[in-house]
């Protein structure tokens, strides 16, 4: 006789081999079903084994295979038999697409993690990476740059030496596919454990010889391992061994350059402290904010807080004053709405920076003049901050202002932009307090119940349960909820239909009062509406409203409702009735 | 597909240039099949493998006999269908299954991966070989196929596959699809192995390889209003060691360097090379006969070529206002630019290409002929006739260049028995020998020359 349990498990070994692609992909997305049925001799002697000899496959295929085989050491018998592992994996490291590569190493680093203090497993990983390294194809040796941080940690003195010389040939290597890979791990490599001496003997002069290569591409990367480099240094090094190559980025004649030391700058900035930021660097970020393309002055922009935060307090104020509140006037004009967002979004958290006086003086004419901005996301960026306005400058002075700009939005042509701002309503609302709110933007909120786009009805009513929450259960009572049962006699059933789902939105934070004398007489009348959707949305409404009411209610009016709609005509209210029923049964 | 040995050598006047093997079809111009004319042909970058594209949309792969042997022969590699014809219901307009441009990328592994496009789809395909296999036994089937109950699994083994044999496969890893209204006519790679452009008639994208969904135009020559359109681009080629430098010619004879460093949209330009037009030579055909059909930059980018209809030029980047060289391809046709006008031909669109030390340039013509010339004229010119025996060559153009006024051995050509229908656009030489492969309408000549 059989064993009822293999059965499953034999399915799946089967469909390792299954002509169809995505029986295939489930089975290797369960190996460790199969690895467990079999048990970690067989799952070392035959299961991985047999796995190496099946890459061959469709990209998702290996992308899940190289994924699965990173969670495998305790199936095949712990750290001890790890390196059964290298065998599949470095096959899986040579495949061309980058996302098999880079799951493949990650798998392998994930391994490699798990290896402490046992020198003779590590040896068959650091074999693998100088097999890979200096193997033919530029997969290997781009998969090759991404093992050294993990392994050197467990090397030898004499294998890290090796694993340097290695590392270098990688950086000097003839395809720039390889020097990008490496001038990306260049940063983690000198950051893991690479004694001082040797950062500064062999990875600085590395660094700085892919920060002047001839491509644009890795001289990119290379602009992030600073930060990893930097790091490894003492101040006077960093002053002379990494400053000049990331002022030279900063002013490269590639944009894609200049845009990444503009997009690294916050990070660049912390590893080099603050006293070469002052010296060096204020020097090299300010022209990136005048930059002559947008994309630059885009990231320039984002960081424009963050570069000021952290600037040493003997300069703060001088620097933002005179440096970069200039800049960023100009940019409040820029041509691209790219910039003007980018600098919406981040431009309050200079506030606490200049402190209130300068704020006002400063910034909050720039503010108003973005919350004019022709691009609705620009005007966008600045409301969704507006709580850190509120905090530094107080609503009176923003009320002015603020509400022709939401008003504009709100009636936006584009239904992305109006949903946009419905979200920010509340955080608006609990700002401006509620009689600000009945007065100016009350009537908005109900316009939105009634727009002709469906997903901003919908948010809508989710707005007006959120500022239930926030104004109480009276406000809602006098101020929106006549408002929305006044609709439930809409000619068109679409705006009647909101009647109901604004109702189920409100029906958690209102009282039972308020649900059972109000909202109740209204929903239990639209049960006679002579459109079904309107009759089964009443049904599914009911049945929510019923856990608010006492029983009684629920008894006398609820049920025969429900009973009469369960006869329905039409199938669709019928079941949503008998399913209200049921519940209301439990 | 034939394939014929190499030919006895007859090496006396074509500077050691013999015929070494030809594949296609024998049969005559006149009944040859509209799919099987070649549209383009290029080596890869180690010259082992060739590709040839076709009108119907193939592409067939050769590789080379003992690879590493001085031997210049190739044989059949595989043939797959790149493009099929396609309808664009929006426009009405049918596109065209015919392979304008293969490219080569850099081989990642064992595969061979490469671009391929027509007027609209550029498509990355990657060719491997792949072992069929069988399962012959496994779990749940019982020998005979029928399925096995559950009750009778007893243990638990593992598929046994039979490989059956060994394919030459060939898969579409990309489609980049949908960036271009007007028609492709070029595809470059950029020295990063990252990114390549595309050029169509009046605009530039630029891709990554990875994304099939997305790409910038980075230069774009559409007026306004299309009634003032005057000139499109004919060519684009990426610089192959500068990663932001690329260059368009285009129909008014000019071509524009750009530097993609300066600005993220190339609509300016850095360098334009354009000779001025002696004004005694102007006539109704002027304008035709100097649009470029083609620019090649020499592998060190240090010199750019271009071909327009009667002449192929040399030019020096370092210098814009006129070209070092220029080279007449078939002189004794500025006679006939009436006829070729009628018969189309004068829009033909004639392909050049630097030999692999960049000394040498290789152009079509007609009549099944093509021409060598020594880029800075040190040795005499050859023209050579695509046919499978050595012939006499008819033409030896012993003038250096146009430029000097010593006409001379033109006369073995008479331009009235010129074969019009037989022409060489397309042809490719190997990246490091000087081995060579010659498109003409249906055949792929090859050609090598004696050491």
């Amino acid at each position: 006789m059989g064993d009822d349990s293999l059965y499953p498990v034999a399915v799946l070994i089967d469909e390792l081999k299954n002509e169809d692609v995505t029986q295939r992909l489930n089975s290797i997305k369960r190996l460790s079903t199969i690895a467990e049925a079999l048990g970690k001799d067989r799952t070392r002697g035959e299961l991985v084994p047999f796995l190496t000899d099946s890459i061959d496959d469709e990209d998702e295929v290996l992308l899940a295979l190289a994924e699965e085989l990173g969670k495998f050491v305790p199936f095949v018998g712990g750290a001890e038999h790890a390196h059964v592992l290298v065998k599949p994996l470095e096959v899986l490291t040579t495949m061309e697409e980058n996302v098999v590569r880079e799951k493949a190493v990650e798998s392998l680093r994930g391994i490699i993690g798990q290896l402490t203090e046992m020198p003779k497993q590590v040896q068959a990983f650091i074999d693998l990476v100088r097999r890979l390294s200096t193997g033919d194809w530029f997969t290997t040796r781009t998969s090759a740059c991404g093992l050294f941080a993990a392994v050197f940690v467990h090397a030898d003195a004499k294998t890290k030496a090796e694993l340097i010389q290695l590392f270098s040939a990688l950086c000097q290597d003839d395809t720039p596919m390889v020097r990008r890979a490496a001038a990306g791990k260049l940063g983690e490599f000198a950051s893991c454990g690479v004694a001082a001496a040797d950062v500064q003997a062999h990875l600085v002069p590395l660094f700085q010889r892919l920060a002047q290569d001839e491509q644009d591409s890795v001289r990119l990367l290379a602009v992030e391992s600073s930060v990893g480099v930097a790091k490894q240094l003492s101040e006077a090094d960093r002053k002379k061994l990494v400053v000049p190559t990331v002022k030279a980025c900063a002013s490269d004649a590639s944009w894609r350059v200049r845009y990444m030391v503009a997009d690294k700058f916050a990070d660049i900035q912390q590893a080099m402290g603050q006293e070469l930021t002052k010296a060096e660097l204020i020097g090299a970020y300010i022209p990136l904010l005048k930059d002559q393309e947008a994309e630059v002055r885009t990231a320039a922009s984002f960081k424009v807080p963050d570069f000021c935060v952290n600037l040493h307090e003997s300069v703060q104020r001088d620097t933002v004053l005179k440096l970069v509140m200039p800049c960023v006037n100009d940019l409040v004009a820029d041509e691209s709405q790219h910039v003007r967002a980018a600098l919406a979004s981040v431009i309050m958290a200079l506030a606490p920076v200049l402190g209130k006086e300068s704020t006002i003086e400063h910034l909050l004419p720039l503010f108003l003049r973005l919350l004019k901005d022709e691009f609705p996301e620009v005007r966008l960026n600045i409301i969704s901050k507006l709580d850190k306005v509120n905090q530094v400058i107080g609503i009176d002075l923003l009320s002015q202002s603020l509400l022709p700009a939401i008003v504009e939005l709100a009636e936006d042509r584009q239904w992305r932009v109006r949903l946009a701002i419905i979200e920010y309503i509340p955080l608006l609302a609990e700002q401006l307090g509620v009689d600000f709110f009945d007065e100016k933007l009350s009537n908005l909120c109900m316009t939105w119940l009634g727009d002709c786009v469906f997903s901003i009805r919908e948010a809508a009513t989710l707005n007006l349960r959120r500022l239930t929450e926030n104004f109480g259960d009276d406000w809602a009572r006098n101020s929106i909820i006549p408002k929305v049962l006044s609709m439930c006699r809409h000619p068109n059933y679409l705006y009647r239909m909101t009647t109901l789902f604004a109702v189920s939105a409100l029906t958690d934070v209102a009282s039972p009062d308020v649900v059972g004398t109000l909202m109740l007489p209204c929903v239990l009348q639209m049960a006679e509406d002579t459109v079904p959707n309107v009759r089964f949305n009443v049904a599914k409404v009911l049945g929510s409203i019923s856990a608010k009411v006492d029983g009684g209610v629920v008894k006398a009016q609820i049920v025969p409702v429900l009973n009469s709609l369960t006869k329905d005509a039409d199938g669709d209210v019928k079941f949503y009735a008998a399913e209200s029923l049921a519940v209301l049964a439990k | 597909l034939l394939f014929i040995p190499a030919a006895t050598m007859t090496t006396d006047d074509a500077n050691g240039w013999r015929f070494s093997q030809v594949f296609g079809d024998k049969g005559t111009v006149d009944d040859i099949t509209e799919a099987d004319v070649i549209s383009t042909v290029e080596f890869d970058q180690s010259g082992d493998y060739l590709a040839t594209g076709d009108k119907g949309g193939r592409i067939v792969l050769f590789e080379r006999n003992n690879r590493g042997k001085s031997s210049g022969e190739f044989k059949f590699y595989t043939e797959f269908q790149s493009h099929e014809p396609e309808f664009d219901y929006l426009k009405s307009l049918e596109i065209e299954e015919k392979i304008n441009k293969i490219k080569w990328l850099r081989r990642p592994n064992s595969g061979h991966f490469l671009l391929s496009t027509n007027d609209k789809t550029i498509k990355l395909w990657k060719v491997y070989e792949k072992n069929m296999q069988a399962v012959v036994e496994n779990n749940t089937n019982n020998p005979d196929g029928s399925k096995k109950g559950a009750d009778s699994v007893t243990s638990l083994k593992f598929p046994k596959v039979q490989t059956t044999e060994s394919v030459v496969a060939a898969m579409p890893k990309r489609v980049y699809a949908n960036a271009h209204a007007y028609h492709i006519n070029s595809i470059s790679i950029n020295s990063d192995d990252e990114t390549y452009i595309s050029a169509d008639d009046l605009r530039i994208n630029l891709w990554s390889l990875h994304l099939q969904d997305q790409s910038f135009n980075i230069v774009d020559i559409k007026p306004a209003n299309m009634e003032e359109l005057t000139e499109v681009i004919t060519a684009a080629e990426f610089h192959p060691l500068a990663c932001n430098i690329f260059m368009y010619s285009s129909s008014k004879g000019t071509i524009k360097l750009s530097d993609m460093r300066a600005q993220a949209l190339c609509d300016g330009h850095a360098k334009v090379f354009e000779e001025e037009e002696d004004p005694s030579n102007k006539s109704f055909f002027s304008e035709i006969i100097s649009s470029i059909s083609d620019v090649r930059f020499s592998h060190d980018g240090r010199y750019i070529i271009s071909r327009d209809y009667l002449t192929v030029k040399v030019w020096d980047v370092n210098m814009e206002n006129k070209p070092v060289k220029t080279f007449g391809i078939h002189e004794y046709l500025r006679s006939k630019l009436c006829d070729l006008y009628e018969n189309d031909c004068i829009f033909d669109k004639f392909e050049c290409t630097f030999s692999g030390d960049s000394n040498y340039i290789m152009t079509g013509s007609y009549h099944n002929m093509f021409n060598i010339f020594d880029r800075e004229g040190n040795s005499p010119n050859v023209t050579l006739e695509a046919t499978k025996v050595q012939k006499k060559k008819p033409a030896t153009k012993k003038t250096l260049s146009i430029g000097r006024k010593k006409k001379t051995v033109q006369e073995e050509v008479n331009p009235d028995n010129i074969d019009y229908n037989k022409k060489i656009l397309h042809t490719s030489w190997h990246p490091h020998e000087n081995l060579i492969a010659v498109a003409t309408t249906n055949n792929l000549y090859m050609f090598q020359q004696a050491v």
